[in-house]
C-alpha cells in the first residue's frame, strides 16, 4: 500500500531547489517537441539564449515583457495567499488601462510629476473596483470567485470593446478601433535611450518589496496570511476574515489594473483589445511558479519572459512554430507543481494500509 | 466440530500516539445474539469496531471469525474487504450511500463486477425481496435514496450488508438518528434476523434500548472492557456504574468563596446544527473563583453552548451577560474584549493556524494590542520575547518558536492555547472538552492550570465528555440534554449517568 505523507517541515533547500529544478526539467523536455518540429535542439537553445541575453536589446526586451507578468504574479499572489482565487486579473488589467487611457488622453493637463501618479491611481480604482463585485458576492453570499472572476473577463473585454468603437474610439485612428494615445507628459519615460524598457519595471519591482514587507512584518499580512491558512481558527481568534479578504480581493485588483496601466502608458501609448495576450492568466503561473512569494514572482516573471521571448526568437531564427513558448511554459508550470508537491510530501510504502489519526474519533 | 462462537476479538490495542483507544479487549459473540457496546463517548467503541471492519490496524491481538461451516479462522486484519468477505457487515453512524442513485443501485455497488456486460437485476432484486420479506427491512427499492427517509436509508445500509451474506452486522449508534417510533421498527427487525441466526453488534449509550433489546452487554470505558454481563441480569443502576466507573473520593481542592457572577445566560435560546443541540432558553450563572461543569454526551447542545459563549453564534433570544454588562454584538472580538478566555473544543480546527509559527499562533489574539504591533507592523522583537516567555512559562515544547505550529504535539499545541488565554487573565474561561485526545501528563496540566484560574478570581465553564474530570475539577456540575439545562442533585455517578442519557429521575 502506498501513502502518502506530509513533510515534517520542508527544508530550505527543497523549497527553492525544486522550482529551479522543474524549470530546468521543463526546458529539457521542451526538446521532445523541438525534435519533432525538426529543429536542431543545441541550434536551439543557443538561439533562445541569443535572444535573451545575445544582446542589450534583446535582453531589455525580455525585462519589458517580464514587466505587466510581475504586477499579475504579484496580483494573483496576495489574493492566493489569503485562498480568494481571482482569475480575472486579465480583466482588472484592461479596466486599469481603459481608466489610463480615459485620464491620460488629453481631457487633463499637466506635468508628468503629476500625470503620471493621477493614471496610476486611476488604474489601481479601476482593476480594485473590478474586484469588488466578486469579493462583495463571496463575502456577502458565498459566490464561488472563481466562476465570477473568470466570467467578468469577458464580459470587461467585450465593454471594452464597445467603448473602443464608441466614446473611447480614437477621432484620428483612421476608423480602427483604438483609443486615442495617451498625452505625452502622461508616459511614462524609457530607462534606457532607444529601447522600449520603461519606468513599468520599477515600479513593479518596487510593488513586489512593499508587498514581500506588507505580506511579513504586518499585520494585515498575519491576518491575511491567517485567513488562508485556516479561516476557522482566523474568525475564532477574533480577525475579521470577511474584512480582510476584501481588502486581499481589492489590492489583488489594484495591482492587476497597474498591469493595465503599465502597458499602456509605457509600451503601446494607446489602447486595443490586444493589447495583453493573457498576462493575467500567465500571472497566475507566474505566482504557482514563484509559491506565491512576492518576491520569488519577480524571478518567476523573468523566467517565463524568458521562455517566451527566447522561444519567439528562436521560433524564428529556427522556422519553427511560436507556439512551443506556450508549451515550455506550461510544462514549466506542471513539473513545478509535481515538484512542490514532493518537496511537500514523502510517499511510503507500507505494508498495510492502516489509518493513522492523531486521536479518536471521539464519535464512539 | 461446529461451534456456536461465530467471532472472536483476543486482546486487541490500539494506541494513536500516546493515547490508549483501545487496551488489551477480548470479545466473543455467539451466533443470534445481539450484544451491544456500551460505553461513554472515547471509551473506544468505534475503534474496537473500526479494526474488526479493517479500517484500523491493531497494534496487537487478533481476531477470528467463523466461514459458513462456523469454524474459526483468522481474519486478515487492516483490509476491509477481507472483512467483507469473512461476512462482517458495518453499518455507520453516517450512512455510506450515494444520494442520487436508487436505493437497489446502491445495495448492489460493489458486488457486481466491473466487467460483466449487463447486470442481472432481476436475480438481485428478487435477492433482495427475499431479504425484506425474512426480516421485515422494507424500503422502496427503486426510489433515490436523497429522497428516503433517515429510517429508509439505514434500512438501505442494512440490506447492503445482508445482500452481501452478512453473518455478523456491525450497527455503529443506529438509534442515534432515529425517531423513537422508528427505533422500535428497527429492533423489531434486528430480533427477527438474530432469530433467522444473524449475529449483532450494536453500539449504543442509550441504556434503556440497551436493556430492552440486546442478549448481552459488553461496557468499555478508557478503551477497556470493564464488565460484560447478561443483560437479564442487568439493570440501568448496574450498568450506569460499569460506563462511567466507581465512586472515587474527590481531589481536594482549595476551598473558595464563590464571588459575583461572571456569566448570566438568561432564558438564551440559539440554533444548533441540529433540533437536539439547538438551546431552549437557558438559564445559567457562572461566578467568580468557580469552576461549573457541564456533563453530557456530545451533541445535545454543548458545542452550540460554546459557540454562543466564543462570539460564533448569535443567539435567537434571551441574554447573555459578562461580568453584569450584557453583551449586544456577538463576534469573536467582542467577547475576547469583554474577558472571555476560549479553549476551542476542536483545537486543530479553531485553536491554531498549523501553518504559522508559534511565536504568530501565541499572539493572535492580540494583534490590536500596541506591544504586539506599531503603526501596523508587527514588532518582531516583542512577538518573540512574546512567544520565549510564555513557552518558558507553559512548558511549550517543540522545534522552536519561529516553527510551524503543526509540528507541535496535540498536548503542547493545547498549552499554547492555554497560554495565549491565560496570559490575558480573562474573568471567564470557557474550556470546551479540554483534555480530549490528550495524554495523562498534559490532561493533569490542563487541570491545574484551570485550578489556577479558579484561585485567581475567574470564572470557568468546562464542558466535558469525562465525568472523571468534571467530579475532579467542578464546583458543581450540570447536564445538558437534548439543549436543556439539569443542575446535578448530587456527585453521584450513576445519577450523573442516568440524567445524561436523559432519564429525569
Amino acid at each position: 500500500m502506498i501513502r502518502i505523507e506530509p513533510r515534517e517541515a520542508p527544508s530550505r533547500r527543497l523549497t527553492i531547489g525544486v522550482p529551479v529544478a522543474s524549470a530546468l526539467l521543463a526546458l529539457l523536455l521542451a526538446a521532445i517537441p523541438l525534435t519533432f518540429a525538426g529543429a536542431n535542439i543545441v541550434e536551439a537553445y543557443q538561439e533562445m539564449a541569443k535572444g535573451i541575453f545575445g544582446s542589450m536589446f534583446a535582453f531589455t526586451e525580455m525585462l519589458t515583457r517580464a514587466t505587466p507578468l510581475i504586477f499579475t504574479g504579484l496580483a494573483a499572489t496576495l489574493a492566493f495567499r489569503a485562498k480568494l482565487w481571482n482569475i480575472g486579473a486579465e480583466g482588472q488589467l484592461y479596466l486599469g488601462a481603459m481608466a489610463a487611457v480615459i485620464v491620460g488622453t488629453g481631457w487633463v493637463d499637466g506635468p508628468p510629476m503629476l500625470l503620471i501618479p493621477m493614471i496610476l491611481i486611476a488604474g489601481a480604482l479601476a482593476g480594485a473596483l473590478g474586484m469588488a463585485g466578486p469579493a462583495y458576492l463571496k463575502t456577502r453570499f458565498g459566490a464561488d470567485e472563481v466562476v465570477t472572476t473568470l466570467l467578468l473577463n469577458f464580459i470587461i473585454l467585450i465593454f471594452i470593446q464597445m467603448m473602443l468603437e464608441g466614446p473611447l474610439k480614437d477621432p484620428m485612428g483612421m476608423g480602427w478601433p483604438q483609443s486615442s494615445p495617451v498625452v505625452d507628459n502622461a508616459l511614462l519615460p524609457q530607462i534606457l535611450p532607444r529601447m522600449r524598457l520603461h519606468y513599468g519595471l520599477v515600479i513593479a519591482l518596487v510593488a513586489a518589496v512593499i508587498a514581500h514587507i506588507m505580506l511579513s512584518k504586518s499585520v494585515w499580512g498575519l491576518k491575511l496570511r491567517a485567513v488562508g491558512e485556516n479561516a476557522a481558527a482566523a474568525l475564532h481568534a477574533g480577525i475579521g476574515v470577511k474584512r480582510t479578504l476584501m481588502s486581499a480581493a481589492l489590492i489583488s485588483g489594484a495591482l492587476a489594473g497597474l498591469a493595465g496601466v503599465s502597458e499602456v502608458a509605457g509600451l503601446r501609448g494607446y489602447l486595443t483589445t490586444d493589447l495583453s495576450p493573457g498576462y493575467g492568466y500567465t500571472g497566475i503561473v507566474v505566482a504557482m511558479l514563484a509559491g506565491l512569494s512576492p518576491l520569488g514572482v519577480v524571478i518567476a516573471a523573468l523566467f517565463i519572459a524568458s521562455v517566451f521571448v527566447g522561444a519567439d526568437t528562436m521560433s524564428r531564427a529556427m522556422g519553427v512554430s511560436s507556439y512551443l513558448a506556450d508549451l515550455v511554459v506550461s510544462m514549466s508550470l506542471i513539473c513545478v507543481l509535481i515538484g512542490g508537491f514532493i518537496a511537500r510530501f514523502t510517499i511510503k510504502m507500507t505494508p498495510s494500509n492502516k489509518k493513522a489519526s492523531a486521536t479518536d474519533s471521539g464519535a464512539a | 466440530m461446529i461451534n456456536d462462537t461465530v467471532l472472536s476479538l483476543n486482546k486487541l490495542s490500539k494506541r494513536f500516539g500516546t493515547v490508549v483507544a483501545n487496551e488489551s479487549v477480548t470479545i466473543n459473540l455467539k451466533r443470534g445474539e445481539i450484544l451491544s457496546l456500551l460505553g461513554e463517548n472515547g471509551a473506544g467503541k468505534t475503534t474496537l469496531m473500526n479494526m474488526l471492519f479493517g479500517h484500523y490496524m491493531p497494534d496487537s491481538g487478533s481476531i477470528q471469525v467463523a466461514n459458513t461451516q462456523g469454524q474459526l479462522k483468522p481474519l486478515t486484519l487492516g483490509h476491509p474487504q477481507a472483512a467483507l468477505d469473512a461476512g462482517i457487515g458495518m453499518v455507520h453512524q453516517h450512512f455510506t450511500l450515494a444520494e442520487n442513485l436508487s436505493a437497489i443501485d446502491n445495495i448492489l455497488l460493489g458486488s457486481e463486477n466491473l466487467f460483466a456486460w449487463r447486470r442481472s437485476m432481476g436475480t438481485a432484486r428478487e435477492k433482495i425481496k427475499d431479504i425484506m420479506h425474512r426480516t421485515g427491512l422494507n424500503a422502496p427499492l427503486d426510489t433515490i435514496v436523497g429522497k428516503l427517509s433517515v429510517g429508509e436509508r439505514q434500512r438501505v445500509e442494512i440490506l447492503k450488508a445482508l445482500y452481501r451474506d452478512a453473518r455478523i452486522l456491525v450497527l455503529d449508534e443506529p438509534t442515534a438518528v432515529l425517531t423513537p417510533q422508528e427505533a422500535d421498527t428497527l429492533f423489531a427487525n434486528i430480533d427477527i434476523m438474530a432469530k433467522d441466526g444473524l449475529s449483532v453488534i450494536f453500539i449504543s449509550h442509550k441504556l434503556r434500548e440497551v436493556l430492552a433489546f440486546s442478549h448481552r452487554i459488553a461496557v468499555l470505558r478508557h478503551g477497556k472492557k470493564v464488565g460484560e454481563i447478561a443483560t437479564k441480569d442487568a439493570d440501568e443502576k448496574i450498568i450506569s456504574q460499569l460506563m462511567v466507573g466507581a465512586d472515587t473520593p474527590a481531589t481536594p481542592r482549595e476551598p473558595l468563596t464563590i464571588g459575583a457572577p461572571v456569566l448570566q445566560l438568561t432564558h438564551l435560546c440559539a440554533a444548533g446544527t441540529s433540533a437536539r443541540s439547538s438551546l431552549e432558553g437557558i438559564n445559567l450563572t457562572v461566578s467568580a473563583s468557580e469552576i461549573v461543569g457541564i456533563a453530557g454526551i456530545s451533541g445535545n447542545g454543548q458545542s452550540t453552548l460554546a459557540k454562543v459563549i466564543s462570539g460564533l453564534t448569535k443567539p435567537t433570544s434571551g441574554e447573555l451577560a459578562i461580568d453584569n454588562q450584557p453583551i449586544h454584538k456577538f463576534t469573536p472580538t467582542s467577547l475576547l474584549k469583554s474577558g472571555v478566555g476560549r479553549i476551542p473544543e476542536d483545537r486543530h480546527h479553531d485553536g491554531i493556524i498549523g501553518a504559522m509559527s508559534v511565536a504568530e499562533n501565541l499572539a493572535i489574539e492580540r494583534l490590536d494590542s500596541s506591544d504586539i504591533q506599531q503603526f501596523g507592523f508587527l514588532r518582531d522583537q516583542e512577538l518573540k520575547l512574546n512567544a520565549q516567555n510564555l513557552s518558558q512559562k507553559y512548558d511549550i515544547r517543540g522545534p522552536g518558536i519561529e516553527a510551524q505550529t503543526r509540528l507541535l504535539s496535540g498536548g503542547n499545541i493545547q498549552k499554547l492555547i492555554l497560554a495565549r488565554v491565560f496570559e490575558a487573565s480573562p474573568k471567564l474561561i470557557l474550556a470546551n472538552q479540554p483534555t480530549r485526545g490528550l495524554d495523562m501528563g498534559a490532561a493533569s496540566e490542563v487541570g491545574k492550570r484551570l485550578l489556577q484560574a479558579r484561585k485567581r478570581g475567574a470564572g470557568v465553564l468546562l464542558i466535558s465528555e469525562d465525568l472523571d474530570e468534571l467530579l475532579a475539577l467542578s464546583d458543581r456540575i450540570i447536564i445538558m440534554h437534548d439543549g436543556e439545562l439539569h443542575a446535578a442533585p448530587s456527585n453521584n455517578r450513576a445519577q450523573i449517568g442516568l440524567l445524561m442519557a436523559g432519564e429525569v429521575s
